[in-house]
């Protein structure tokens, strides 16, 4: 089973339209969406959810009132300043480090699993979906993704998928990271703009530093000829390959306003054979 | 000093844009703050020629450990909630990523073999960037998990003195927004009119309304299909601030980093008028 | 000798797992008679920190050697803290791996 994953750094570059274009083209494909903070894969793909799971993530102290002796030792420890005056705790502030729980005189303090979200394993149309959706507000420690990645990986032997397509989310933080493990490569999504070469050279770092190859699609390649250039001189002194170079177009929007992905919008278009043809280069890389 | 932070759930919608257009527009009347709270890819200093340099390494507490003293009893291996420790045969091993800095296995040490120690997880920059503008911005090393020690920092460091500090967010609805947006005086969520901008823009109004803060709408890349956030404004009663045409123009200025504020010279007046307004 | 690989599933028909700490089992086989006994990985379900718990549980069954497929940099310190070594494979089954990896070893030696 091969895996990759879309990554970019700054946001709004694409990831998410292009995975959902690129996953139209294989068949029996497993789709995971590890952006959980702000999934949109749903909205191209439709997925229809067959199985769901509450997702408990960090914990959470609380302290029991009727043996807390309000000694104030947790509020002492506390190196987050979570607990209140009047001893509850701030469930924003909370870091689950258990501290006030190792300190307590009185064994007032329990340690729960919050429930900080959902996970979903889905049909699509050509294969499987996995995806989820993480509390607003709450912390994303990357343990949902890596439970969304493990249900794909569960998924895909299930139903003799060969592939798993990762839509990853944006940063260099732990949700980036915890969707790098394991993938046979990274496929980041740059735009030829000041911000975008500057994150995009940091999420390929962040790749190199655990050891995950990556390759580049650049998307809206035609915004500005010179920062391409640039880019393309990056790519060659790293050895870097360059898989796609997609125009700066208005169909993407387009096609997204009906719900659709481009390859369904309009298969004939520069775009989409673009994408076509980073499929190709996909499917020989990775041998499927 | 107001505080007014730029958020969206979705990347790319145009936070930066705002942010720095809605600093120039106010540092004509006002000492205005910008803070760059996108510490894992923050762009802000892109739009400046005079981009800081003074630099300062933010350090978090970590577990110094005195070898002569630990006798690998284990007990700080057992209380660590984020398995940073480990005891080998001989020594105690620490993975610093992704400690919290909690402090629990200093409090717990029978040996008192651990100290404070401090490890760099990042660097920040300030400077005044033009007139009556301040920048202040953070670059997360890489390779680290957590954003929040960095966000922390910049929001602590912003002093008294100004007249406003605008935040830019990091994008998404987790933990990074909500420490960016938390105590500030006024929201202004950044979506595009398209079916993920009004998916995320949802998300990032409850994360909003959770902690308490009053927000506004900006519409970019608006161009004629602004129906569905226009709807779901008028539903929860937040207002639409204004509106960013759906231009060529702008984003070919933007890929060459500049931003100016003669753009949209009504934004900041609408802003504050809000603001003031709640 | 004791030999560990980061597995899908609890025999050695199962895939080899890509990812050393968040593998759902180790399987402990041994080299002579190739009998195995399964380990669940507390390590796949943490918060952070799965490289180096993953470390840990390999050495409390007392193996030297794991072959695995990626492992991250800070599982890599753990193990050599612990004296295993990591050997990447690229075998579909867990026994392909083994045999794979007896195989070299009699070559080099």
């Amino acid at each position: 089973m091969k895996s990759l994953v879309l990554i970019s750094g700054k946001g709004g570059t694409g990831k998410t339209s292009i995975t959902g274009a690129l996953s139209v083209l294989f068949k029996n494909i497993t789709v995971a969406d590890c952006d959980v903070d702000a999934p949109d894969l749903h909205i191209l793909l439709k997925p229809k959810i067959e199985e769901k799971e509450i997702f408990r993530g960090g914990k959470l102290a609380v302290i029991d009132n009727d043996k807390c002796c309000g000694c104030g030792r947790c509020r002492q420890v506390c190196s987050f300043g979570a607990v209140e005056k009047n001893f509850t705790v701030d469930r924003f502030l909370c870091q689950g480090c258990g501290v006030c729980y190792w300190n307590c005189p009185e064994n007032a303090v329990t340690m729960l699993r919050k429930e900080s979200g959902e996970s979903y394993i889905s049909r699509i149309k050509n294969g499987r979906m996995v995806h989820a959706l993480l509390e607003p507000g709450e912390e994303n420690s990357g343990k949902l993704v890596t439970e969304v990645k493990k249900k794909a990986e569960a998924v895909a032997v299930g139903s003799g998928s060969g592939i798993i397509l990762i839509d990853g989310p944006p940063g260099i933080g732990c949700p980036v990271i915890a969707s790098l493990s394991g993938v046979d490569f990274a496929l980041v999504v740059c735009e030829p703009t000041k911000s975008g070469i500057h994150d995009m050279k940091r999420v390929i770092d962040t790749a190199a530093y655990f050891g995950v190859p990556v390759k580049v699609l650049i998307n809206k390649y035609d915004l500005n000829p010179e920062n391409r250039k640039k880019i393309i001189k990056y790519l060659e002194t790293e050895k870097i390959e360059l898989l796609a170079k997609i125009p700066f177009s208005d169909k993407f929007n387009r096609a997204l306003k009906q719900g659709k992905t481009i390859i369904e919008y309009d298969s004939g278009c520069d775009e989409s054979m673009q994408i076509k043809n980073a499929v190709y280069k996909i499917k020989n890389v990775l041998d499927i | 000093m107001k505080k007014i932070a730029i958020a969206s759930g979705k990347g790319g919608t145009g936070k930066t844009t705002v942010a720095v257009m809605l600093s120039r527009l106010l540092s004509k009347k006002f000492k205005v703050r910008l803070l760059d709270c996108d510490v894992e890819n923050p762009d802000c200093h892109i739009f400046f020629s005079d981009a800081p340099t003074e630099k300062e390494e933010v350090c978090v507490f970590y577990p110094e450990v005195d070898t002569e003293k630990c006798n690998c009893c284990g007990r700080c291996q057992q209380v660590c909630e984020f398995n940073c420790l480990f005891v080998m045969k001989d020594r105690l091993m620490f993975f610093g990523e992704l400690c919290h800095s909690c402090r629990g296995c200093k409090l717990v040490c029978p040996q008192g073999a651990i100290s404070e120690g401090s490890r760099p997880v990042g660097k920040l920059f300030n400077s005044k960037v033009e007139k009556n503008l301040h920048l202040d911005y953070a670059l997360m090393n890489v390779g680290e998990a957590r954003a929040t020690p960095l966000i922390e920092k910049l929001k602590k460091n912003l002093k008294s003195g100004a007249d406003y500090a605008i935040f830019d967010s990091p994008p998404g609805a987790s933990c990074p927004m909500a420490e960016t947006v938390a105590g500030c005086n006024y929201a202004v969520l950044v979506a595009e009119p398209t079916p993920f901008g009004i998916y995320d823009l949802k998300i990032a109004a409850k994360v909003v309304k959770k902690l308490g803060v009053p927000c506004g709408i900006v519409i970019n890349r608006s161009g004629g299909e602004d129906k569905i956030i226009d709807n779901f404004a008028r539903q929860k009663k937040i207002n639409i601030l204004f509106r960013i045409p759906y231009s060529r123009k702008f984003s070919c200025y933007y890929s060459k980093g500049v931003i100016k504020e003669n753009f949209f010279p009504g934004l900041a007046d609408k802003i504050i008028k809000e603001m003031l307004r709640i | 000798m004791k030999i560990a690989v980061s597995s899908q599933g609890g025999s050695l028909n199962a895939q080899v797992a890509k990812n050393f700490g968040r593998c759902p089992y180790f399987l402990i086989v041994d080299s002579e008679t190739m009998k195995f006994e399964p380990v669940y990985n507390p390590a796949s379900s943490m918060t952070g920190g799965a490289g180096p718990a993953a470390a840990r549980v390999i050495n409390e069954k007392g193996s030297k050697i794991v072959l695995t497929g990626q492992v991250g940099p800070n599982a890599m310190s753990a193990l050599a803290g612990y004296g295993i070594e990591a050997v990447t494979v690229s075998s579909d089954t867990v026994r392909e791996a083994v045999e794979g990896y007896l195989k070299n070893k009699k070559t080099e030696d």
